[in-house]
């Protein structure tokens, strides 16, 4: 894993929802290799780091969906452009392109939703024919179904309150959808939702209290099939086949 | 020109900085970032007998200028350790080591020991006594002076390295068991380990951490360390090994005024992982603005 510490410049910051955020900020992305990977970033005042995946990245900068749930994020949610903050870079494994066939869909629960936009930049950049369903409370929590549409994947929403799309969940689009491969990132009863009715391989990327974000505190530890492993570090993407639920 | 040079129990070391245990791995995913053999040396992971994976997640609590951890000594194993992590340590760190180790009886810190002082690798042994005894109603072994003197005789008695004790701060007269300690053949004491801690979320009512309450660290606990240290280094003649919050040079320098040979840094690395390069490379800079040419010279001096 490679990982860089800079000082990253506040480009962008504006609500998408009512409590949705997105940042862009400038600076060094050298050492991001794979749609969700993510960031650690420091805080005015704040020990821990906070670590947030990556929505998108390009050579200048870094994109980022974060929500406003605490303290940490609501200091974020006041910062304007031309602020800095002191990011950590390059975290985490991320997800594998190559596992991919050539119909993947594309799971996001909430603010899971965000690290999957790169991830289907990437495959349609190779061809695939993606498949994206996003789950949400209520329409007005929707975000990024015009920009995933954009990219030229087929896009379904369900939303718990039946305010927008399918009435319900992720999983009740997914029942009807052909596809041979999938990503997920999403609260853990989504996954477990899922894990239930999925019918191919697929890697699910998982969200832990972290303590350093790069492997070296232990504090975001799992047990797999293949051993113990580090959220942070051998994750948060983990494959189906390891995963002990 | 200054001098950093420090000895530690017979062990000449560059600089007196040492990343702490559990907060540095076996130091090669540290590696990566940068040439680890810039560091005096480091602590590597608390190791036990058998494998751990310690306890459940959530393990982590952020707090005001520090954080709880309870990770609960997730480690491999000695085993392992000797087998799978000292090998790949050995590639990227020239200097010797410092081994932790922790146990849950007697028997288990002295096998454990045993068996890694044959390792090369090793230069000193820190042993942890902050773990509960399970022969002896649960009651960690660093509450009692006995009990303490205990394990540093089962410690002794198996090993040839310097055996340095690292002392809870969670007892009411610490100096005590640092005597006691000394008195049963330690070559040298470490202190703090974590303070006892705890937080509650205000959303779900019930403690952020799933083992409830986990070890305190971080600049918040600083000024408790330095009066142990500070303490202990008055009551005792062997070298003492100071830390809690040490986050830059000039916290090491504080810690060694109080009485520290060596400077451990601990949580200061899992926020700024290249901290204890940047704090080795300021440090010729501090002592020169406070007119300090040799760092053994200052050991213990805001008590003599």
């Amino acid at each position: 894993m490679s990982m860089t510490q800079g000082i990253y410049t506040v480009a962008e910051n504006i609500h998408l929802t009512d409590a949705i955020m997105r940042m862009r900020l400038l600076g060094d992305t050298s050492s991001l290799t794979a749609p969700g990977q993510f960031i650690n970033i420091k805080l005015e005042g704040k020990f821990l780091r906070r670590p947030i995946s990556v929505c998108d990245y390009d050579g200048e900068s870094i994109t980022i969906i974060y929500k406003i749930v605490g303290e940490g994020t609501r200091q974020m949610a006041d910062m304007k452009p031309g602020e800095t903050l002191d990011v950590l870079s390059g975290l985490g494994n991320g997800f594998d392109v190559k596992k991919s066939g050539d119909r993947p869909v594309l799971v996001g629960g909430g603010v899971g939703v965000p690290p999957l936009y790169h991830l289907c930049k990437r495959l349609i950049a190779e061809g695939k024919t993606v498949s994206v369903v996003l789950g949400f409370n209520t329409a007005a929590e929707i975000f990024y179904q015009k920009e995933f549409e954009a990219l030229g994947a087929t896009v379904y929403v369900a939303t718990a309150d039946g305010s927008a799309g399918t009435k319900g969940f992720v999983t009740d689009v997914l029942r009807t959808l052909d596809y041979d491969y999938f990503y997920t990132c999403g609260p853990m009863p989504m996954f477990l939702a899922m894990e239930k009715i999925m019918t191919t391989s697929g890697q699910y990327s998982f969200e832990e209290r972290m303590g350093c974000g790069f492997g070296a505190c232990m504090g975001c530890s799992c047990k797999t099939k293949y051993g113990n492993k580090r959220i942070c570090r051998d994750g948060p993407v983990l494959e189906r086949e390891e995963i002990i639920w | 020109m200054v001098n950093t040079n420090v000895t530690l129990c017979g062990i000449s070391m560059d600089n007196p900085v040492i990343p702490a245990s559990g907060t540095f791995g076996f130091g090669y995913e540290f590696a990566e970032y940068y040439d680890i053999n810039c560091l005096g040396t480091f602590s590597f992971k608390g190791t036990t007998l058998e494998p751990r994976f310690g306890n459940p997640t959530p393990r982590i609590a952020e707090c005001t200028a520090g954080m709880i951890n309870a990770v609960g000594l997730q480690n491999p194993g000695v085993d392992a350790v000797i087998a799978k992590e000292l090998p790949k340590l050995r590639e990227c760190f020239h200097k010797p080591v410092m081994a932790n180790v922790s146990g849950f009886s007697l028997e288990e810190y002295a096998a454990t020991c045993q068996r890694l002082d044959a390792c090369p690798e090793i230069g000193w042994f820190e042993v942890n006594i902050s773990c509960p005894n399970v022969h002896g109603g649960g009651m960690s072994f660093g509450t009692s002076p006995e009990a303490a003197a205990s394990v540093t005789r089962a410690v002794k008695a198996v090993t040839t390295k310097p055996v340095i004790i690292k002392l809870s701060p969670n007892v009411t007269d610490i100096v005590s068991i640092a005597k006691a300690c000394e008195e049963a053949g330690a070559d040298g004491i470490s202190l703090i380990n974590t303070l006892l801690g705890m937080r509650i979320d205000l959303k779900t009512k019930k403690p952020v951490i799933a083992n409830k309450m986990g070890g305190f660290s971080g600049p918040a606990i600083k000024p408790v360390a330095i009066r142990m240290v500070y303490q202990v280094a008055q009551a005792v003649k062997i070298p003492v090994v100071g830390m809690g919050g040490v986050s830059s040079a000039e916290d090491v320098i504080e810690f060694m005024l109080a009485g520290a040979t060596a400077v451990q840094v601990g949580a200061a690395n899992l926020v700024d992982p290249f901290i204890c390069r940047d704090i080795v490379a300021d440090l010729p800079r501090v002592m020169e603005q406070y007119g300090i040419k040799s760092l053994s010279e200052i050991i213990g001096q805001a008590g003599r």
